[in-house]
């Protein structure tokens, strides 16, 4: 359920975009949702549905996922993050903090757990669309 | 592209009366211990606390404060469980006594995370258990928390305060309230560090021994608080935090 934090998050950062832009209304704000984190897709777009208000009401939200792309800064592999292989518990801890992957995850081809997160680490607003004035 | 963490930070942090980062610069001079059994006396006091390890390589108060099993609960974001009458949250609930090595912008994102989905709730107080250096988390801790309120440690060695004083000096230029300088392990009476906190214009909040006895209560919570060390620690915050009711309550908001 720490999906509506997140959820939150997303509300309260584009409410502040919007404020700052003068948008009057929200037609559509497109989030991308990294994999590492291993969001609920059908929570988060719950919460999400729920705490929508005022200009951002009517918004249709479209998610985009991203698979998570790590590269080992030691010898170089890139790999992408699947959470086959990891116990229920370590899947757990990279969902709340992505970054406690280099505790869990090893390079494939030299073992090190110094790795770049590239992409799709976690979640993040790509755009706000405006709605057009004349309708 | 946003990132949308930052924007609930304040709404997170809103019902925190006060901020209290337990910092100093230098590592190995005793914040962990300052930190924690400030903590627990501002418990005992009635306050109502919590404590946060920013130390994300390489927590250790979890050790101090004997933490037990409990592990946070998820309500619509990360509530910290309740130990010793104290909110605590810390890396460790999630790195499982595995290293977590990060790189700084790594413990840049763990931080930002953690202060986005945590639920604090209502606190009068909640102390931070600071790493070592001027890095990364005492940066982001200046960039995303309003109001936040330093209490410094120091060694009586000039090793240690060649660091402090650089981090007094940055807390000066940045405006951050300090609220003084606690000199920790004292082994001889000595005025060096009184006279270097105060040329600088801050106030020397006082000593605490170099106390043998604390290795062995560590963990041990009454044991920690009938030391030398918590006896000396409960009167210098006496003075600060427990008669003057509350300091001044943070401002969110510009
Ligand atoms: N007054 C004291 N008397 C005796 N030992 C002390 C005292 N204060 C701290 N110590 C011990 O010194 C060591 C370092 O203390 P502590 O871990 O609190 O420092 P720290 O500043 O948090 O270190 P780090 O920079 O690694 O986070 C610990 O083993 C602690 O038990
Ligand atoms: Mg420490
Ligand atoms: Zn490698």
């Amino acid at each position: 359920m720490h999906e509506w934090a997140l959820a939150e998050a997303v509300v309260s950062a584009a409410s502040e975009v919007v404020e700052k832009s003068g948008m009057k209304k929200v037609a559509s704000i497109n989030i991308g949702l990294g994999e590492l984190q291993q969001v609920d897709l059908e929570i988060f777009k719950f919460a999400l549905s729920q705490l929508l208000s005022g200009r951002l009401k009517d918004a249709k939200i479209k998610i985009r996922k991203t698979r998570a792309r790590l590269k080992c800064r030691v010898c170089g592999c890139r790999w992408l993050f699947s959470k086959t292989g990891l116990d229920k518990s370590s899947r757990e801890a990279i969902h709340f903090v992505p970054e406690i992957a280099h505790a869990f995850v090893r390079c494939p081809e030299c073992n090190s757990p110094d790795f770049e997160v590239e992409q799709g680490r976690g979640v993040w607003i790509e755009n706000i669309v405006g709605k057009k004035r004349c309708d | 592209m946003i990132d949308p963490r930052t924007a609930i930070i304040d709404e997170r942090l809103k019902n925190v009366r006060n901020v209290i980062a337990v910092s100093s610069g230098k590592g190995g001079v005793g914040k962990t211990l300052v930190a924690s059994v400030l903590a627990l006396i501002l418990a005992r006091n009635g306050y109502k606390v919590g404590f946060f390890d920013l130390d994300f390589t390489s927590p250790s108060s979890h050790v101090v404060l004997n933490i037990g099993n409990e592990q946070p609960k998820e309500e619509k974001g990360i509530v910290p469980p309740q130990i010793h009458g104290l909110r605590f949250m810390s890396v460790v609930y999630y790195s499982a006594g595995r290293a977590s090595s990060l790189r700084g912008s790594e413990t840049s994102d763990a931080f930002i995370e953690l202060l986005a989905v945590t639920k604090w709730g209502n606190l009068d107080y909640l102390i931070l258990d600071m790493p070592p250096g001027i890095g990364d988390v005492t940066l982001d801790l200046l960039r995303f928390v309003q109001n936040v309120k330093f209490l410094i440690v120091t060694t009586p060695s000039r090793l240690a305060f060649e660091t402090v004083g650089k981090l007094l000096d940055l807390l000066r230029e940045t405006k951050n309230p300090v609220v003084g300088v606690i000199e920790n392990m004292q082994t001889q009476e000595s005025t060096w560090i009184r006279s270097q906190v105060e040329a600088k214009g801050f106030s020397y909040l006082g000593a605490l021994p170099f106390d043998s006895e604390l290795e062995q209560n560590i963990g041990n919570i009454d044991g920690l608080l009938n030391t030398q060390f918590g006896k000396n620690l409960k009167k210098i915050i006496e003075n600060l935090f427990l008669k003057n009711a509350f300091l001044e309550k943070r401002k969110v908001g510009c």
